[in-house]
């Protein structure tokens, strides 16, 4: 029997671990974010109370979820008699809850829950910036505040952004499910591009500016997680396993000063080897599904640079490979980049560097600093100086984070 | 986190109510703080008398000088403020929302300011 200091530890791990899988059950019990949200914050008042005196229930969740559906009913019928409006409601809440209808019965559909939690935050009809503050506050649990100190907004401009994006769900009448097979290609497309977002603002947050703020990498893993657990298609997969691949250099890839390291120049002993392994196995799991896609792509080449041992070592040729598939599967002007950069660290610089001549030429990169970066360190290899100086200059007026120009102005010094 | 919940009011709108309504509009008030209470929510809830009430207080060069009324002429003034505790920022406002002066008057949110002593 846990001792009465014990209790607020032990409901704050059930709160951290089951959080999401309880608001996800309540937002389709009660149909509504708002109301889910009211329950979520009373089913853990109610534990507060009860559980200290009656001892850990069987399944906390599933109580919790309980707990929180019937405080919400009472609370509704005490407001019903000051409105009207909610009568109908309280009526089919109660109707619902106490016609014994399976909704709690059923395991299946407790998971799926959450899957449904996620499809609906991410719902296309949503704005993009949208999706991912409502899919960090609902399914992640962060608050509004962690999620705007994050993205490096204003917490009003979230919380409005959340605010909206629930009231166009509301008027939309979106219903509160898992795609049917002929739509969910599409609609988990738009899932694992919210997971990616979510994953690239934490990767390419300042190391120096990290205090205070949660890390969207490990949400965003986290998130991947989830996904693959209930969902196992082979480009959540593939976006699993890319995202671990690139976590798992993080400790290599700045200096403890917080200067970027090139992938050439890293320490592979301090690559997080668990991760790469786990990586590596669900790019061999994804394989065995029938279809490869963009995130499997840009995850087996991640895992080819895994794979080698030393820099020198590293498999152009498979990589130039990959690349070619990425780039037929999922064409971009940075897709193009990295294959021409990938060709040069095979053939050579002055392969490389027509490519990348053809690429700015055509204006698409214009604004892209990583574009002139390439650039330059072929012209700096190929003993152009003059040129490679002009190329980082013009990178280093583009690029805006402090590590980034920190980075840029000693390759531009390591000129002369 | 803790916010405040500043509730403003055009008076001359409050004062046209009926007895009726505006007994309504107490009792919905109350009703609605006590509901906040017992969620853990409310750390204080007030209701202010009227902007004519006031004395606004400054101290310049030491010297302390009173005026009567609020700082500032502005069509909503300060009518009351809730003390919340919410998980973060849309949880507060959900709560600002229900609270009947919203209907009538409007409702600012803020933060509190976590002042740190050197």
């Amino acid at each position: 029997m846990a001792t009465p200091e014990d209790w607020p530890a032990r409901i704050a791990a059930v709160y951290r671990a089951d959080r999401g899988r309880i608001l996800a059950s309540l937002v389709r019990l009660l149909g509504s974010f708002e109301l889910a949200e009211e329950a979520l914050h009373d089913a853990f008042a109610a534990a507060v109370e009860q559980w200290p005196a009656r001892g850990l229930p069987d399944s906390p969740w599933r109580w919790l979820v309980s707990a929180g559906r019937f405080r919400t009913i009472d609370r509704l019928r005490r407001r019903a008699r000051l409105d009207a409006a909610r009568v109908e409601l309280v009526h089919r809440l109660e109707t619902d809850a106490l016609g014994g209808d399976d909704a709690m019965a059923e395991p299946a559909s407790l998971e799926d829950d959450s899957l449904r939690l996620i499809f609906t935050c991410c719902h296309p009809v949503l704005p993009p910036d949208a999706q991912a503050a409502l899919t960090l506050r609902e399914v992640c649990g962060l608050t509004t505040e962690e999620i705007a100190a994050a993205f490096l907004t204003g917490a009003p401009t979230v919380a409005q952004r959340i605010v909206r994006a629930k009231a166009r769900i509301r008027e939309a009448g979106l219903p509160y499910e898992v795609p049917e097979a002929a739509a969910l290609p599409e609609r988990l497309e738009s899932v694992l591009r919210v997971v990616y977002l979510v994953f690239n603002e934490g990767y390419s947050a300042e190391p120096e500016g990290a205090a205070g703020r949660r890390d969207l990498a490990i949400e965003a893993i986290r998130l991947g997680r989830l996904l693959c657990d209930l969902l196992p298609d082979p480009e959540a997969l593939g976006l699993l396993a890319l995202m671990l691949l690139q976590h798992a250099r993080r400790a290599a890839r700045t200096t403890p000063a917080g200067d970027l390291v090139p992938l050439s120049e890293q320490d592979r002993g301090l690559w997080d080897q668990d991760q790469l392994r786990e990586g590596l196995g669900l790019l061999a799991r994804a394989y065995a599904g029938r279809e490869i896609g963009p995130y499997w792509l840009q995850a087996a080449i991640a895992g080819e640079h895994a794979r080698a041992k030393t820099a020198a070592a590293t498999d152009w040729q498979r990589i130039v490979e990959l690349y070619d598939l990425l780039l037929a599967a999922d064409p971009s002007p940075v897709v193009e980049l990295n294959r021409a950069a990938a060709i040069a660290l095979r053939d050579g610089p002055a392969a490389g560097l027509p490519l990348l001549d053809g690429l700015l030429a055509r204006g698409d990169l214009a604004d892209y600093q990583l574009a002139f970066a390439a650039r330059a360190d072929l012209l700096r290899q190929l003993g152009r100086t003059a040129e490679a100086g002009r190329d980082y200059r013009q990178a280093l007026a583009l690029a805006r984070r402090p590590a980034d120009r920190r980075f840029l102005e000693r390759r531009l010094g390591a000129l002369d | 986190m803790k916010y405040a919940c500043l509730v403003y009011v055009e008076f001359p709108k409050l004062l046209a109510l009926s007895p009726a309504e505006g007994q309504k509009l107490t009792d919905d008030s109350m009703e609605n703080d006590a509901e906040l209470t017992r969620r853990g929510h409310n750390i204080m809830a007030q209701a202010l008398q009227e902007p004519s009430t006031a004395v606004t207080i400054r101290v310049r060069n030491g010297k302390m000088s009173s005026t009567d009324g609020p700082f500032a002429e502005t069509k909503e003034e300060l009518a009351g403020f809730c003390l919340i505790e919410a998980a973060d920022l849309n949880e507060a406002m959900q709560l600002a929302a229900g609270m009947p002066m919203a209907r009538i008057g409007s409702i600012e949110v803020r933060p509190f300011f976590q002042l740190v002593h050197s």
